[in-house]
């Protein structure tokens, strides 16, 4: 855990943060509202005889108990689906609306996707990207089982994002589509929130790949905005405490690109954004976005801001 | 009868120019009417949904919303949205049907997202029936309808609830769940 010393003099309280870190993560599923409801999910678990209770903040969210989601009824019908419970925060804060245009840019294996998919009602226009064909291949399959049909997968560098693929019929060839109402950029990150999931990921910890993985996450998120309309919404988030990954990238953005971080609810404890980090000063609009530590609610760690494009 | 999976890399089976006239890395949209069709052997929209309709009972109207799409020869793919044809992207909506051999073949997915609506060469399984189908594996049963692919539903949360495809020859319920699909319940 000693790469988690960096962040003492942020973390209100850092002992409990600490011993939460130590702790193994509750199993939680989500429920697959394009198939069922959270009441007939809930019955059917209950007919299974799989204890499980309610996550309060998201009616769709379940705990178990027992660490097999994927071996009873409602999983083989497409019911419910295996996610961290700070997994599904992003999508909620992105709202997407049914009948609207959005894209994931770093969709695979689809865990938010296909939370995505459910929210739009499996209406309009959902692309999800990937740079990796094995990822792209556990993401199709997890957007069949659950019966999305409002997904296209495109198989490219999110950094280069065509819209190209998505004109309307009738449009000429080589035409751009039309650009998002939403984005969802959940980059690739150190990962440092996930350590009650997987013990070894604080032992891979290098800062050398803390930075160049910035790098990439300000590529992401630029060509997210440019790609999203104006008043349009889009949603930066990681699994890490690293400021480097999470309020500088947001501070190259709101200096690159026609955009500004906006106020959000989230009815989860967190800490708001930091504006100083290691000598660097960042805009006080980064107290917007929101630091959830495993601590505040026993759950993973998660970064997660609210951008609106302006302008 | 082949039960291949939902994914790619199966060979092209019958139809000898398909290679010269589909593009597996590329989505076509079904032409509307056989009218409209300019690649030959490709699947109409008309007659995706009068299968269903003739087949499982399932009302044109359901797919109202939905447009089809085919990539290489026979998979054919339904999407909520619509963009312009050909698009060469990684997947557009979800694997729906099989319409390479004489008798065509709805995915195990498309079953679950759709089947809600069929009333049609439907059979009920009970809770043992139902785990020894989605096990993947073939059962003695009574059926007295049309041999061929059927929808196969099973109880959940005190309603029927469609799980896959099966197909019923000579007394038989072969299940055809797709191996990555199967479980032990």
């Amino acid at each position: 855990m000693d790469v988690l010393e960096r962040y003492a003099d942020i973390i209100d309280d850092y002992d409990a943060f600490l011993s939460a870190c130590e702790r193994p993560l509750p199993s939680v599923v989500r429920v697959n509202t394009i198939k069922t409801t959270p009441e007939r999910a809930r019955a059917a678990l209950d007919e299974a005889g799989i204890d499980y209770e309610r996550c309060e903040w998201h009616d769709g969210l379940l705990r178990l108990s027992d660490a097999q989601p994927g071996t009873n009824w409602p999983y083989v019908h497409g019911w419910l689906h295996g996610q961290e419970e700070v997994s599904a925060v992003p999508a909620e804060v992105l709202h997407p609306q049914p009948g609207e245009r959005v894209w994931d840019a770093c969709a695979a294996p689809g865990s938010k996707t296909t939370q995505l998919a459910a929210q739009m009602d499996d209406t309009g226009l959902l692309v999800a990207t990937d740079n990796n064909l094995g990822r792209i291949s556990a993401l199709r399959s997890n957007a069949e089982r659950m019966g999305v049909t409002n997904v296209a997968v495109t198989h490219e560098d999110a950094r280069n994002h065509s819209l190209k693929p998505f004109r309307a019929p009738g449009t000429r060839e080589g035409a751009e589509g039309a650009p998002y109402d939403r984005a969802l950029v959940d980059v690739p990150c150190s990962c440092e929130g996930t350590m009650r999931k997987n013990p070894d990921t604080l032992d891979e910890w290098t800062l050398e790949h803390v930075k160049g993985i910035s790098g990439v996450q300000k590529g992401v998120l630029t060509r997210a905005v440019q790609a999203t309309k104006e008043g349009g919404t889009v949603v930066y988030s990681t699994c890490t405490f690293a400021p480097e990954e999470n309020e500088a990238v947001l501070e190259y953005a709101l200096a690159e690109e026609s955009c500004e971080l906006v106020e959000f609810d989230l009815p989860l404890d967190h800490a708001p954004g930091v504006t100083e980090w290691e000598g660097e000063q960042f805009d006080d609009s980064m107290r917007k976005a929101k630091r959830i530590y495993p601590h505040h609610n026993d759950t993973g760690g998660f970064f997660c801001a609210k951008l609106e494009v302006t302008a | 009868m082949s039960d291949g999976e939902a994914g790619d890399g199966e060979p092209n089976g019958d139809g000898a120019d398909a290679a010269a006239t589909n593009d597996g890395d590329r989505f076509d949209r079904l032409p509307a009417t056989a009218a409209d069709r300019e690649v030959e052997g490709r699947p109409t929209r008309q007659e995706v949904l009068e299968w269903w309709d003739e087949r499982f009972g399932v009302d044109p109207a359901v797919f109202d919303d939905h447009t089809f799409w085919e990539r290489g020869s026979g998979k054919v793919w339904a999407f909520a949205d619509d963009v312009a044809s050909p698009v060469g992207i990684e997947g557009l909506g979800l694997a729906f049907l099989r319409t390479r051999r004489e008798h065509w073949k709805p995915t195990l997915e498309a079953v679950q997202r759709f089947g809600d609506h069929a009333d049609e060469n439907v059979i009920d399984l009970s809770h043992e029936e139902a785990a020894t189908f989605v096990a993947g594996d073939d059962q003695e049963l009574d059926w007295d309808g049309d041999w061929g692919y059927l929808l196969v539903t099973g109880e959940l949360a005190g309603e029927r609830e469609p799980l896959g495809v099966g197909l019923f020859v000579h007394g038989e319920l072969r299940s055809q769940v797709p191996k990555g699909r199967r479980r032990d319940l």
